[in-house]
């Protein structure tokens, strides 16, 4: 009779493809595992597709939820806006093509993941990445970073593409088995994408832009815009709440305008009129808008012709 | 009891959810008060995966009260 204790996986459940698989693939090999998310407040998951009146017929999911339901795996959803923040600012190396600190950010995730893992008695992480899938946080000279810088050192395990690393813990111990791992390597979606049909999985996300606000150009533009005017970094989750929605303008440095584009947003909006002055057009049908800062009368004169 | 999850955008609610049924026992109820049309699917699937009950949701003006009852495996 075995007497040797199921080993315990926890696994970065972005609600992406990716994560789905990696998870299925160890479950395969008979790892107990349990899935964490990591909320920072800039996910794009969840909220957006609440406010915006024209995604209303997007079906309103979870996605990390829908996968940790697909998996049979518990799920625990763990709110790490303030923590993070230092990720944004200051990030050890540095942002990508916009504001995304993409390698400091799967180091902090990893290393939160880790934590979890002691505290819970779990004996490694997986994770979904694929080795040359992207340009700054998943290249064979940054991957290791990740290992060293969170701590996690050789009990982090990537399924998808373990044949192509040295290997961990879990494979040098037996606890999986390398060679029914995979090789999965750069930006070239089909093989997961036949992985997903030989697993059965249908209607999984593959969010185009990523699932970070912070990898969009016009998000990273209003973010900086927002640092710009307070003379430092510094953020609320209100404030990042609130660049996603509305159409932004800063007539000058002590202040700017959102001013609402469609219904969905202007009642999202509404919730804010108690911690913001808003101007709303009494005289005909116009768009909600906060001012966010302090204008002087002139310049609330100059704001109220804008939302005409 | 009561929790207080208006103006909330998904997945906060369920993270305030989750966090409350760590503090509660087995056969505790919870009703989370919600305004994000997200949370009648998103606390659902939460509950789902970790053993919890949904034994209502109603919706009012906006406002959902989903009402939870903890699971033995907290």
């Amino acid at each position: 009779m075995n007497n040797v204790p199921q080993k315990k996986a926890v696994a970065l459940i972005s609600g992406g493809l990716d994560s789905l698989l990696a998870v299925r693939v160890v479950q395969e090999q008979g790892i107990y595992v349990e899935g964490i998310n990591f909320y920072t407040g800039f996910c794009v998951e969840g909220h957006t597709h609440a406010i915006r009146k024209r995604d209303q017929s997007k079906p309103k999911r979870n996605n990390a939820l829908w996968s940790a339901e697909q998996l049979g795996i518990k799920l625990h959803i763990i709110d790490i806006i303030d923590e993070y923040k230092d990720v944004v600012f200051n990030p050890k190396y540095g942002y990508g093509a916009n504001l995304n600190p993409c390698l400091d950010c799967k180091v902090f995730m990893v290393k939160k993941a880790r934590e979890w893992m002691e505290d819970n008695g779990f004996d490694f992480i997986i994770t979904g990445e694929v080795v040359g899938q992207r340009p700054k946080s998943q290249r064979k000279e940054t991957m290791p970073i990740i290992q060293q810088d969170s701590g996690i050192d050789d009990r982090l395990l990537r399924p998808l593409c373990a044949k192509n690393l040295p290997e961990t813990l879990p494979e040098r111990e037996g606890w999986v088995v390398r060679e029914e791992l995979l090789d999965f390597s750069g930006r070239n979606r089909k093989p997961q994408i036949a992985l997903a049909k030989h697993y059965g999985f249908e209607d999984f996300a593959q969010p185009a832009g990523g699932c970070c606000f912070l990898t969009d150009e016009s998000y990273s533009v209003k973010l900086s815009d927002l640092w710009k005017s307070r003379g430092e970094k510094s953020y609320e989750l209100d404030d990042i709440m609130l660049l996603k929605v509305g159409r932004h303008i800063r007539p000058e440095k002590n202040y700017k305008i959102i001013i609402a584009r469609e219904e969905g947003e202007a009642k999202y909006l509404q919730g804010y009129k108690k911690q913001y002055d808003s101007l709303k057009t009494l005289s005909h049908s116009g768009p909600l808008a906060l001012i966010d800062g302090t204008p002087n009368q002139e310049q609330l004169n100059l704001a109220e012709r804008k939302c005409r | 009891m009561e929790l207080d999850c208006r103006r909330l955008l998904c997945p906060m609610p369920v993270i305030r959810v989750q966090d409350k049924v760590n503090e509660l026992k087995p056969g505790d109820e919870l009703v989370a008060i919600c305004t994000d049309p997200g949370v009648q699917n998103d606390i659902p699937a939460w509950c789902r995966i970790n053993g919890h009950e949904i034994l209502s949701i109603e919706t009012s003006e906006d406002e959902y009260r989903i009402l939870i009852k903890v699971g033995n495996n907290v």
